[in-house]
Order: structure tokens, then sequence, then C-alpha cells
């Protein structure tokens, strides 16, 4: 049964694991996927052929330490990496859903998720984490499920998503919806798809991701093949050239419908509104040990809408670490290489474990 | 709430190489093994690890800077990474068995707010604070007629965070003022051994460098301390 009302059955979902899960099942961590990744967070995806989104941090020695941990990812409801999404065939057309897929929330997804947890018989997950909308799903899982997490670790994420955000999301909707190949969702249909239209979507939210200063850093003003400006409108800019790139790859890998539905269930994300317009209440009595992770550059997920959650948390006098992470590199920085990340992760994994009674690094 | 005395307030304090200073081994022997304790600028974590480890205690931090926060949460402990004067409201009354608040409340903007916060989310509250009273202060003050540079106010008066200077008598009138009990008051040197006599009254306001407070808004809870004198 769906936040919306409808009823699913059956719903196929797709996940990766890693490590073992120990004899008595008590060191499960569950990593959730951002709204572009997905289930392959660590060695090589099967069809990009590139590295897994948090190859660095997931695997034996490393902080998510597969020697340790059994590490779980699950394909979000949604999605179209194998789990249940619209590009899924409906068996009674032989047809992809397209718009006929029902729309999902991040409620969905996690309680999706949660079957999976039942069926590996994994009664309380070690810990669920993830960043921007996997750590909203944190946030969800510590909410919905308190007795089932022992830690939770939201990352770059918020309680709700913001008016500014749905702008952007919208945006990206109407880029993919006002490309003439996306035929009302039915592209699959007429062997189409709406690449441009994607392209622009990933192009524009690319954007948010990172910083005035990253983008300074990494392009500056610098032209891609001249040294003087032409005065045309060619990929002139390196950024120009690089954004482009973007969007031409991410459509190789990623479908437009489940864009539209992915990023409709993180607008709907509110944890305030569905516990009577108090976030506090959506953790109340909680006794998950949490970490709250921001960045100082993530315009996108501000470190304001964190402290927030803090605020929420520190109400019900909860078990809650927070700390900024001093970085340019804006949203996207909870997949790059920070050190100072790193050892907030590792600190509180190390602290987690031990309450929990788990061997660490 | 009871408390015991315990196996650390009996022994004289000294300064125990690789331990925590010594204030806040005095601070730690005043709090009950397994409580909740919140410390309010937790710095690096030292008091919180020093509880966690010897005394059963489930700690939070909160820390406004940076490092500090890096150095809490890299061994493990809870902290939050906020400013006292901001954040201390946003936690439930009574949340907390201790709320520590050490040699930082003079540092404040509004030391009567935080005071009041304090009190609020904890039974007891643990206040260190240098003492301006102290005679060396005085002396300079007399004698030099400059802001006194001592061994635990060494910074001179444009460069030191402290913008909120009190005395133990300053401090006991305001507690009194509040209707806070003062369960327990002692009195430290700048080597933070017991000042005077065993760190108690009289002369504490003059033979302290730092006060250390033991505070709480319910007199029953002030009858039933039990802890070092």
């Amino acid at each position: 049964m769906l936040e919306s009302g409808l009823s699913i059955a059956p719903v196929p979902v797709a996940y990766q694991t890693y490590g073992r899960l120990n004899d008595d099942k008590s060191n499960a961590i569950l990593v959730c996927h951002a709204l572009t990744g997905d289930q392959y967070v660590a060695g090589k995806h099967p069809i990009t052929g590139r590295l897994g989104w948090w190859n660095h941090l997931v695997g034996p020695g490393l902080t998510l330490d597969t020697d340790n941990y059994f590490i779980i990812c699950v394909n979000v409801l949604g999605g179209c990496m194998g789990s249940y999404g619209p590009a899924t065939i409906d068996s009674n057309t032989g047809e992809q859903y397209g718009l006929g897929f029902p729309v999902v929330t991040i409620g969905d997804m996690v309680e999706a998720q949660a079957r999976v947890i039942d069926a590996l018989g994994i009664e309380k997950l070690f810990c669920v984490v993830g960043g921007s909308m996997g750590g909203m799903q944190v946030l969800e899982w510590a909410s919905r499920f308190p007795d089932r997490v022992f830690s939770a670790i939201p990352i770059a994420a918020a309680g709700r998503h913001t008016a500014q955000n749905i702008a952007f999301h919208e945006v990206g909707r109407q880029a993919i919806m006002s490309d003439p190949d996306w035929c009302d969702g039915s592209y699959a249909k007429v062997d189409k798809r709406p690449r441009q239209g994607l392209a622009v979507a990933r192009m524009t939210a690319h954007i948010t991701y990172l910083s005035e200063a990253a983008f300074h850093r990494k392009f500056g003003r610098m032209l891609q093949d001249s040294s003087q400006i032409t005065y045309g409108f060619d990929a002139e800019f390196q950024v120009e050239s690089y954004l482009r790139h973007q969007g031409s790859t991410f459509v190789d890998r990623f479908d437009a419908n489940s864009y539209l539905y992915i990023t409709r269930a993180m607008d709907y994300f509110d944890l305030a509104a569905t516990n009577d317009g108090s976030l506090a209440k959506a953790f109340e009595n909680t006794e998950v040990r949490f970490c709250v992770i921001a960045f100082t550059s993530d315009w996108l997920f501000p470190v304001s809408e964190s402290q927030e959650v803090v605020k929420a948390l520190n109400a019900n006098a909860a078990n809650v670490s927070f700390c900024e992470i001093e970085t340019d590199k804006g949203h996207d920085s909870f997949l790059l290489d920070e050190p100072e990340f790193f050892d907030v992760l590792n600190g509180f994994l190390r602290g987690a474990s031990k309450h929990r009674g788990l061997p660490s690094r | 709430m009871e408390n015991e005395m315990t196996e650390d307030a009996l022994r004289p304090v000294v300064s125990v190489p690789d331990s925590i200073r010594v204030d806040l081994q005095l601070i730690a022997s005043l709090i009950r093994p397994g409580s909740r304790v919140l410390d309010v600028g937790c710095g690096d974590g030292s008091l919180l690890r020093y509880l966690a480890d010897r005394r059963d205690v489930d700690g939070r931090g909160l820390e406004i800077s940076r490092e500090g926060v890096q150095s809490c949460l890299r061994q493990g402990l809870s902290v939050v990474q906020g400013d006292a004067e901001a954040d201390l409201g946003n936690y439930p009354s009574g949340a907390f068995d201790y709320v520590v608040l050490s040699e930082t409340i003079q540092a404040t903007h509004n030391p009567l707010a935080v005071l009041r916060e304090l009190i609020r989310i904890g039974h007891y509250a643990l206040v260190s604070f240098p003492n301006f009273g102290h005679w060396k202060c005085r002396l300079q003050l007399l004698f030099k007629g400059r802001m006194p540079v001592t061994g635990s106010l060494p910074l001179s008066w444009h460069a030191t965070p402290n913008i909120h200077f009190s005395t133990i008598a300053d401090f006991v009138s305001t507690c009194n003022a509040e209707k806070i009990s003062v369960v327990r008051r002692y009195s430290l040197n700048e080597r933070g051994q017991p000042a005077g006599f065993w760190g108690g009254e009289p002369f504490d306001n003059l033979l302290g460098a730092q006060g250390v407070f033991l505070l709480s808004t319910s007199p029953e809870a002030a009858g039933d301390f039990i802890g070092p004198r």
C-alpha cells in the first residue's frame, strides 16, 4: 500500500550486498542512494563500467568496512536499475508502465527497503546511512522504524524539500516533458527517448550540486579549444562543455520517467508535515544514535536545514552528533574525497560499534 | 536524586599525568556514575571521554569550534556543533542529570540567560569560572592599576574572550537572587589544587583562582547531595 492510497503487488526490488552478515544479524548497514545513484555502491558498475559512487568508502578496511559490516543498498522504488519503476514492464499490457506508474514517496521507498531487510532476516539495522535523497530516507527510516535502527547518519540532507529545491526539480521535469521525444511519457512504445530534455534536466541539477567556488576552481572562464572567444553559441567555455558532457552521459544510464517520479518523491518529502507539523514529533523519544553531517558550501541542502533536524532531535534529548564539514565543493561533497568527512564517519561508526558490541577498525 | 560519595571524591584532588585538568577531575568526581550529562562547551571532549570511560556516563557535548567537534567525533563521543547561547533553548527541561559549563560562562554574552538554561535542562548544573576576586587580581588592579593577567587569566584585556568577569562572591549573590541553590562550592588555586581551607569558605573568594559550583533549583536535591566537602 502506497502513501497515495494505491496498492501495488508484486514489487520487485533490486539490491546489492557487500561483506557478510554475522550470526546474530547485528552488523547490517543500509546505504541509501541519492536521486541518480543506484545500488552499485562499490566495485565496477555492471552497466556503466565505472566504479561505485562510494567505492572509496565501502570495502575491506575502509570506513564502511566490509570485513566488519554487512552492507546493503537497495535501488529505490521508482528507480531504473532493476527495482519497480516506470520502466518496468506492465504484465497486463506488455509495455512499460510509463506515466501509468503510481506516484511514490520517500516513505514508500523506505517501506520497500524494509521488505528487503525483512527478507534478509534482519530485525535491527546497525546503521542507516545516505546523502541527499539518501539522507531523506535515513531520516524517514529513523522516524518510521525507530526500533529497527540502531544508528542513523543523514548526510547533506533535510527534513523537507525546500521551495527552491522543488523549483529546480520543476525546471528539470519541464525540460523532459517539453522534449517532443518524451511522447507524454510513452517514448518506449515508439522506440524514442527524450535525450535532450533529460540532458538539460541533468545539466541544471548538476549546477546545484556544486558551488560557485568549485566551478571557479575547476573551470574559471577558461575556453575549451581556442584562446579567443569566437562570438558564437558552441560550447566555448570549458564549463559549458563539462555540463554538456554531464548531460549526455547521464541519458545513457538513466530513464527519463524515473527522473520525474523520483524528483517528485523528493518534493513531497516533509517529515514535519506528516507528523502534525512538528519535526520534533517525527523523532519522539527516539533511542536512535544520530550523526547529522552537513557541508558548509552546500546551498541545495544548506547547513541550516540540517540544524533544523538537530534542533528537533535535541528537543527529544536524542543522542545526536552534528558537524559542519568545511569545504567549498558544495552538495556533492558527500560523494567526494573529504578527509574531514571520513574522520567524522569513522569516529561515529567506531563509537556506535562499541555501543552495539561490534568490532570496528 | 541521590548522590553517593564516590571513590574519587574521597581522594585529594591531584593532577594525574595523561589525565584531564584537575578542575575537570573535581567536576567529574561530583557526577554520579551512570548518569546523563550534557557538557556545554565541551572543547576536545576530554571531560566527556573521562566520564564515559571511568563513570559510565551517557554524555553529550555542545561545542562551537570545528576543531573541538572533530576531536570529539573522532573519539566516538556524541557532540553537536553549536552555540550555547543560541542552542540551549532547544533542549527539553530536565533532560539531563547534570549540565556542565566549565570555564565558559565568563565568555558568554548573557551569562544569566545561560545559567537559567543550565538549571532548566539539568537537575544539577556544574559551573566553573575564573575568580576575579583572587588576591592576585586584586593586587594587580590595586598596585599596578592594570587589568589582571594571571596564570588562570593569561590574556591581555584586548585579547581575552572573557567578557563577563565575576568573583565567587558575585556568583553566590547571583545564585541567591535567582533562587538557585548552591549545593557545593569549591575554590581551586592556579594549579587546580584546593585553595585555602580545603577549597571551602571562608576566604575562597580571596584565595581561589577558580570557582567550581554545583547548583540545583530544587532544595531537596541540595539536601540529598553527599559529595566531597
